[in-house]
């Protein structure tokens, strides 16, 4: 199954030039870049038990970066995307650092807390667009070739995917990931049989915000436009969406609940299915969640993989 | 080996533990006996670094220990065992062992190399699995083991972290008689390498295991002695023993 998912993802591209529908290209590109985002979530959702709901601060950090330094002239990816990831990395330092001393609902609400402040700082920001956010004038430069075509665009986006994914694939099942996943089983035990628990916590969080932000220095370039909604809990929200319905803890679990939760979006909202319904497409969507929810607990990605867990 | 000096612990109005200095000789199985709500708890927590203590000191192989944190403890050779079983359910029983001897192996902050290609760990934590009986059950989820092997992972886990002093916090809780007598047995190997600081209600398994014990009665130390001398007590008698005793 991983083989033909990675055939459909290397062709698709392809295949939708040929069939002259180059509008779902971008569709898919955004689909990579948050499979990216609900990964780094479920790193630390997931395997670290840490229920973040403050996300969107990394992710929308991250695409300010970019944002804000196209604006002000300096459009290289090579200073603009390690900038953004450094900056998100540095936000979750502080907020992790702060939050990771609660536990249970007070970790939940401190990291919400902590994302709708950096919310409301990206608003107050009128000289960089305030509320309205900032157009970008295009896309980053730096490698030789425009970004602004839609294939060059898509297998960038797509080998980045292919390398963070490698990343965290190794991190989950290196030392270190297992002592997150036991921390996430019984913190108590963990720091009984010798583990300083809020170390491995805080860089967890950390790494984890930092592909964030690399996510989010993507979606600025997706759009060529960045706002405050990228930071918003509603943007956090949907994160944890996707990562739910994927599967919580489940190395496929991000990205398989990131497709299909934005493939739902597409087709519930566009005319074709649903006609003039098309303008609630929120409940349709909502309906497939809860029987999500409610039958297949482990999500899609759990509900396929071979042992429980 | 181990040295308290009038350790102190409250909780709000409660005192806990009340003033307590007790010695552990290298190599005894000290056993630390008393009614209900004494503080026999509170006391390993303390002495484990999961409680703060308010008053007093706790010396380990001659260094101050009072103020590290658990996890420094261990390092230092000081690892306990819960009454209430505390393990990683949804792990094997080789992946917990595995893990407890994965702590003080080298750096965890290692992000990598899979840890399943580490073979040290995983035979380190067979031979632990042997020494506590699991060794049929390696590949079985924690939460799959009867009450009485996940009692012998409990210690298990302690003993992984390859401790100079363990503290074994009621490890016969809830245990059938022939459970019991695997556990006798297990601490009965264990003691000629690491010294052990047993809490027990079984009176049984104190007297035939502890080389001295110590008696703790709402929060203080009432007695300490060789089991002869405390059966022969009149003040543990009247406060603990008395009924057991006599029967």
């Amino acid at each position: 199954m991983k083989k033909a998912a990675l055939i459909l993802v290397l062709l698709f591209p392809l295949a939708m030039h040929a069939l002259e529908q180059n509008f779902y290209i971008g569709i898919a590109t955004r689909m990579l870049i948050y499979a990216m985002a609900a990964a780094s979530l479920n790193l630390v959702l997931g395997y670290g038990g840490m229920v973040s709901f403050g996300h969107a601060a990394f992710f929308g950090a991250g695409a300010y970066i970019v944002g804000i330094l196209a604006y002000e002239g300096v459009t290289s990816l090579w200073i603009a995307w390690p900038l953004a990831v450094a900056v998100a990395a540095l936000a979750a330092l502080v907020i992790g650092a702060i939050s990771l001393r609660t536990r249970g609902v007070y970790f939940i609400m401190i990291t919400l807390a902590f994302a709708q402040m950096t919310y409301y700082v990206f608003v107050s920001l009128k000289s960089y667009g305030g509320d309205d956010g900032l157009s970008m004038p295009s896309r980053s430069t730096g490698l030789g070739f425009s970004l602004s075509n839609e294939f060059a665009w898509y297998y960038l986006v797509l080998g980045l995917l292919i390398m963070i994914l490698y990343l965290l694939h190794r991190l989950v099942h290196s030392r270190f990931g297992r002592v997150v996943e036991a921390i996430r089983e019984n913190e108590t035990r963990a720091a009984a049989v010798g583990y300083p628990v809020y170390r491995y916590q805080l860089l967890c969080f950390v790494i984890s915000g930092a592909i964030a932000g690399l996510a989010g220095a993507l979606i600025a370039n997706q759009t060529s436009y960045v706002g405050p909604s990228l930071l918003h809990w509603i943007q956090s929200g949907t994160l944890m969406l996707m990562v739910i319905l994927g599967g919580v803890g489940r190395f496929w679990g991000g990205p398989v609940g990131a497709a299909v939760l934005l493939a739902l979006e597409e087709l519930f909202s566009g005319t074709p299915l649903l006609g003039a319904w098309s303008l609630h497409w929120q409940l349709p969507v909502g309906l497939i969640l809860l029987a999500v929810v409610l039958f297949a607990p482990r999500g899609i990605a759990g509900a396929f993989a071979k042992q429980p867990r | 080996m181990l040295s308290l000096s009038n350790l102190g612990k409250r909780f709000g109005g409660v005192v806990a533990v009340d003033g307590v200095s007790l010695a552990v000789a290298a190599g005894e199985v000290h056993a630390l006996i008393g009614p209900n709500g004494a503080g026999k708890t509170t006391l390993i927590g303390l002495i484990s670094g999961a409680l703060a203590a308010d008053s007093g000191e706790i010396s380990f192989l001659g260094k101050q220990v009072t103020r590290l944190q658990s996890h420094e403890r261990v390092r230092a050779g000081l690892a306990r065992s819960y009454q209430i079983t505390s393990i990683f359910r949804r792990f094997s029983v080789l992946d917990n062992l595995a893990l407890a001897v994965q702590a003080r192996s080298g750096s965890s902050f290692s992000f990598w190399k899979p840890v399943a290609s580490e073979a040290a760990l995983f035979e380190e934590a067979r031979f632990i699995a042997n020494q506590i009986g699991l060794e049929g059950k390696v590949s079985l989820t924690a939460n799959q083991l009867s009450h009485g092997e996940q009692r012998a992972l409990e210690v298990g886990l302690a003993l992984a972290t390859r401790p100079k002093l363990v503290l074994l916090d009621e490890p016969m809780a809830g245990m059938g008689p022939e459970e019991s007598r695997r556990m006798i047995e297990l601490i009965s190997r264990i003691r000629a390498e690491v010294t052990v600081l047993l809490v027990e209600h079984d009176m049984d398994a104190v007297f035939r295991l502890a080389d001295r014990i110590s008696v703790m009665v709402n929060g203080r130390l009432v007695a300490t002695g060789a089991p002869q001398e405390i059966k022969a007590n009149e003040e543990v008698k009247r406060a603990y023993l008395g009924d057991e005793l006599a029967a």
